[in-house]
C-alpha cells in the first residue's frame, strides 16, 4: 500500500482550518462558531498527528499533544457554552449581534 | 523700680484684646446692651494700668545718670530660626513706648465713652465695640514691641482692624470702597516696609531695635566697611543697602501716616463712624508711620541721605494737604487733610535731626502728643455736630454756637490749639518744629511757616462756616440734646488739649533718653503767632458772615482753586496709571497670553485627542466576529511579516 503523502494531509488539514475560520467570521449563531472553534483545533490536531506519523516516526510527543488539545477543547466547550447558556438568559438570544453593550 | 515690676504693663494690651474677644464671641447675643459698657470699662482698666506705669517710670525710671532706659519685659520665644536669630515677642519699654501707651489707651477711652453717646441704637453695637478693641489692641501691641517684625504683625492687625471699622456701615457702597482703598493703599506701603525689615535683619542678622541701634546707629560701628557679614555687597544702584531697608522702611510708614504720595485712602477713610476717624486720626493708625521713624530714629539720623528724604516727603505733605484742606467742604474731610498736614509736621520734624542735633525728635514726638488730644477733640466735636445736624456738608451748617455751646467752646480751643495760638498746647510743639527747622533748614522752616497759616486760615474757615456765618437758631432741623457720654470727653479732651502744652517735654522724651533742656521761647515764635493771626484774619473775614467773599476768593485764583479742590487729581492719575496703564499695558496682554495660548494649549490638546477618538470610535464596534477578524489579519500580518523577515 503506497502511503498518503504527506502535502495531502496538510491540505487536508489546511481546509479544515480555514473552514473553520470562515464559519467564525460568518455564523452569527454561538453554537455554530463554537463548532467552528473545534474544527480550527481539529485541523491542528490532524496537522500534530500528520507530522509525528511522517518526520519522527519512533516519537509520540505529537500524538500526546493532540491528546493535550482534544482534553482542553473539551473543557472549552463547556466554558463556551456555560457562556453561552448566560448569555441567552440575559439576552434571550444566542446571535452574537445581541450582545453588543460593550460597544462605544 | 525693678524691670519686672513693668510686667503689668502686658495687661495694657492684653484687657482690650479680651473685650475683642468677648464682644466677638458673645456681642451680639449675650451682652448686647452692655456690651459699650464692657468695652469701656476694659479700656478704662488699661488707661489706668497704663498711666500708672506712665506715672511710675517717667518717676523713678531714671537711671544713675539720669537717663531713661529701655527695659524689655516678657521674653517669649516665638518663632526660632536658629541659634541666635529668632522672632520674639518682647515688650520694649521706654520713654516714647511709654508715652504713647498712654496716650493711646487715653484716647481710646474717650473714643469708647463718646460712642456709648454716638453709636446707641446701632444695631451691630457689640460689634463695633468688638472692633474697637481689637483696634486698641493692635495699637497698643505695635507701639511696646520690641523688634521689627513684632511691629510688622501688629502693624498688620492695625491695617486690618482699621479696615473693618472704615467699612463699618458696610451696607454703604462708598464705606466699603474706602475701607478697601485704605487697606490697598496700606498694604501696597506694607510691602516696602517688609522688604525693609528683610534688608536690614539680613544685614545685620537681627531683628530688635536696640541690637539694630547699636549696630548701625551713630555709635555703632558703620556696616558697609567694618560687618564682614555673609551678602554684604555695600552697594545698590550706588545707595548703601542699609539706606535702601531704611528708605523703604519709611515707605511703609509713609503709607500708614497717609504721607504724599501715599495719602489717597486717609479722606475716603472718612467713611467710618465719627469716633473711629478719631482714634485712627489722633492716636493710632496714622502716627504708626512716625512712630516707626521716631522709634528707629539714631539709624536715620546716621543716615543723612534717607532723612532728607523724610523731611522733603513730610513738609510736602504739610503743605499739600493744607492746601486741600482749604477747598474742601466736608467738616470731615477738611479734619482729614489737617491730620495728614500735621502728621507731615512731625515727619519733618524728625527729618531735621541730622548731624547731631536730635531737638527736632523730642519736638516731633511732643507734636504728636499734643495733636493727640485737641485731634481728638476736633473730630469728637464734628461727631457731635454731624450727630446733630444729620450733615457732613458745611453748608448744612452754620450759627450752632447756640444749640451746642459746649461743642462751640471746645472746637475753639481745638483749632487754637492746632493753629499754633499760646498758650494752648498746640503753640509749643509747633513752635519746638519750627525752631528745629530753623536750626537745619530754612527752606523747609519757610514751608512748615506758611503751612502754619494755612492750618489757622482753614480750621478757623471751617470753625466759622460751622457756628458762625448764620444767626443762631437758623433752622434746627434736629433739636435735641447731647448725651452726657458725648460731652463728658469733650470736656476731659479741651482740658488735656489747653494744659499739655505746659508740660516740660524735653525732660522725659530725647532721642538718647537723656533729659534735655527745655527750649527757651525766644523772638522766634513771633512769626508763627503772627502768620496764624493772619490766617485767623483772613478766615474771619470771608466766613464770619455769609457773604460772597468766599466766592470771590475763590475765582481769583481760580485754577489754584480747582486744582486743589480736587485733590490735585491724585486719585485721578492713580486710576489713570492703574486702569490704563497697567490693565491695558500688563493686565490685558497677560490675560490674553492666559486666554489663548495657554489654556489655548490645553484645550487644543484636549480637542485633538477627542477628534481622534471620534474618528477610530467606529472600530469599537461591540461584535465579537469584528473583533475576530482585526485579530486574524494581525496575525496574518505578522505571519507574512515573520516569513518575509526569516526567509
Amino acid at each position: 500500500m503506497t502511503q498518503v503523502p504527506l502535502i495531502h494531509i496538510l491540505f487536508v488539514s489546511t481546509a479544515l482550518f480555514f473552514i473553520g475560520m470562515y464559519g467564525l467570521f460568518t455564523r452569527r449563531n454561538m453554537i455554530m462558531m463554537l463548532m467552528s472553534v473545534e474544527l480550527i483545533l481539529n485541523s491542528v490536531n490532524i496537522n500534530f498527528v500528520a507530522f509525528n506519523k511522517y518526520l519522527y516516526p519512533e516519537k509520540l510527543e505529537g500524538i500526546f499533544f493532540t491528546l493535550f488539545i482534544i482534553a482542553i477543547a473539551a473543557a472549552e466547550a463547556a466554558v463556551a457554552i456555560a457562556i453561552i447558556i448566560n448569555l441567552y438568559r440575559n439576552l434571550r438570544s444566542i446571535d452574537v449581534e445581541a450582545a453588543d453593550e460593550m460597544k462605544f | 523700680m525693678p524691670n519686672a515690676a513693668y510686667l503689668i504693663i502686658v495687661l495694657v494690651p492684653l484687657l482690650p484684646l479680651l473685650g475683642f474677644v468677648i464682644l466677638g464671641l458673645f456681642g451680639r447675643k449675650v451682652v448686647k446692651n452692655y456690651s459699650g459698657g464692657l468695652g469701656t470699662a476694659l479700656v478704662f482698666l488699661s488707661t489706668c494700668i497704663a498711666m500708672w506705669v506712665g506715672y511710675d517710670y517717667f518717676s523713678t525710671g531714671a537711671g544713675p545718670d539720669g537717663a531713661y532706659h529701655a527695659f524689655k519685659v516678657l521674653n517669649i520665644h516665638w518663632l526660632s530660626f536658629g541659634p541666635g536669630f529668632s522672632i520674639d515677642m518682647d515688650l520694649l519699654v521706654d520713654p516714647i513706648s511709654v508715652m504713647m501707651v498712654v496716650i493711646v489707651s487715653f484716647i481710646s477711652l474717650m473714643v469708647h465713652i463718646f460712642s456709648l453717646g454716638y453709636m446707641k441704637g446701632e444695631q451691630r453695637y457689640g460689634t463695633y465695640y468688638a472692633y474697637l478693641g481689637l483696634f486698641t489692641f493692635s495699637m497698643l501691641g505695635l507701639v511696646l514691641s520690641a523688634n521689627i517684625f513684632e511691629m510688622y504683625i501688629f502693624w498688620e492687625l492695625v491695617g486690618c482692624s482699621s479696615y473693618l471699622l472704615i467699612g463699618f456701615y458696610y451696607q454703604r457702597p462708598s464705606a466699603v470702597a474706602a475701607a478697601k482703598k485704605a487697606f490697598v493703599v496700606t498694604r501696597f506701603a506694607d510691602l516696602g516696609f517688609l522688604i525693609g525689615i528683610l534688608i536690614l535683619s539680613f544685614q545685620t542678622q537681627t531683628l530688635g531695635f536696640g541690637e539694630l541701634i547699636q549696630l548701625l546707629g551713630p555709635g555703632g560701628q558703620s556696616l558697609s566697611d567694618s560687618l564682614s557679614l555673609p551678602g554684604n555687597h555695600g552697594l545698590f544702584l550706588g545707595f548703601p543697602i542699609v539706606s535702601w531697608g531704611l528708605a523703604l522702611i519709611f515707605v511703609g510708614g509713609a503709607g500708614k501716616s497717609a504721607l504724599f504720595p501715599l495719602h489717597v485712602w486717609l479722606p475716603d477713610a472718612m467713611e467710618g463712624p465719627t469716633p473711629v476717624s478719631a482714634l485712627i486720626h489722633a492716636a493710632t493708625m496714622v502716627v504708626a508711620g512716625v512712630y516707626l521713624v521716631a522709634r528707629l530714629f539714631p539709624l536715620y539720623a546716621a543716615d543723612p541721605a534717607v532723612l532728607h528724604i523724610v523731611l522733603y516727603v513730610g513738609a510736602f505733605s504739610a503743605l499739600l494737604a493744607a492746601i486741600i484742606a482749604c477747598t474742601q467742604t466736608d467738616i470731615k474731610r477738611v479734619l482729614a487733610y489737617s491730620t495728614m498736614s500735621q502728621i507731615g509736621y512731625m515727619m519733618f520734624a524728625l527729618g531735621t535731626g541730622s548731624g547731631g542735633n536730635a531737638s527736632g525728635y523730642t519736638a516731633s514726638m511732643f507734636h504728636l502728643f499734643t495733636h493727640a488730644f485737641f485731634k481728638a477733640l476736633l473730630f469728637l466735636c464734628a461727631g457731635v455736630i454731624i450727630h446733630r445736624v444729620h450733615s457732613n456738608e458745611m453748608k448744612d451748617m452754620g450759627g450752632l454756637r447756640k444749640q451746642l455751646p459746649l461743642t462751640h467752646i471746645c472746637f475753639l480751643i481745638a483749632c487754637l490749639a492746632i493753629s499754633g495760638i499760646p498758650p494752648f498746647s498746640g503753640f509749643f510743639s509747633k513752635e519746638e518744629i519750627l525752631s528745629a527747622a530753623w536750626q537745619t533748614n530754612k527752606f523747609v522752616y519757610g514751608l512748615g511757616l506758611f503751612t502754619s497759616g494755612l492750618t489757622a486760615f482753614y480750621m478757623f474757615r471751617l470753625y466759622f462756616s460751622v457756628f458762625w456765618r448764620r444767626a443762631p437758631g437758623h433752622g434746627d432741623p434736629h433739636p435735641g440734646t447731647t448725651p452726657l457720654s458725648m460731652k463728658l470727653p469733650l470736656v476731659i479732651l479741651a482740658i488735656c488739649t489747653v494744659f499739655t502744652g505746659f508740660i516740660p517735654f524735653s525732660h522725659f522724651i530725647t532721642s538718647d533718653g537723656r533729659p534735655g533742656e527745655t527750649p527757651g521761647l525766644g523772638p522766634n515764635v513771633v512769626p508763627p503767632i503772627l502768620i496764624a493771626l493772619l490766617g485767623i484774619g483772613i478766615a474771619a473775614r470771608l466766613y464770619y458772615k455769609e457773604s460772597s467773599r468766599p466766592g470771590r476768593a475763590a475765582k481769583a485764583v481760580q485754577g489754584l482753586y480747582t486744582f486743589a479742590r480736587n485733590k490735585f487729581y491724585i486719585d485721578e492719575i492713580y486710576l489713570f496709571i492703574t486702569k490704563k496703564i497697567i490693565f491695558n499695558g500688563i493686565g490685558r496682554p497677560a490675560a490674553w497670553i492666559d486666554k489663548n495660548i495657554v489654556d489655548g494649549l490645553m484645550n487644543g490638546l484636549a480637542a485633538l485627542t477627542a477628534r481622534i477618538s471620534a474618528a477610530i470610535k467606529g472600530a469599537q464596534s461591540g461584535k465579537v466576529q469584528d473583533y475576530a477578524w482585526f485579530f486574524f489579519i494581525g496575525i496574518a500580518g505578522l505571519t507574512v511579516l515573520f516569513i518575509y523577515i526569516y526567509t
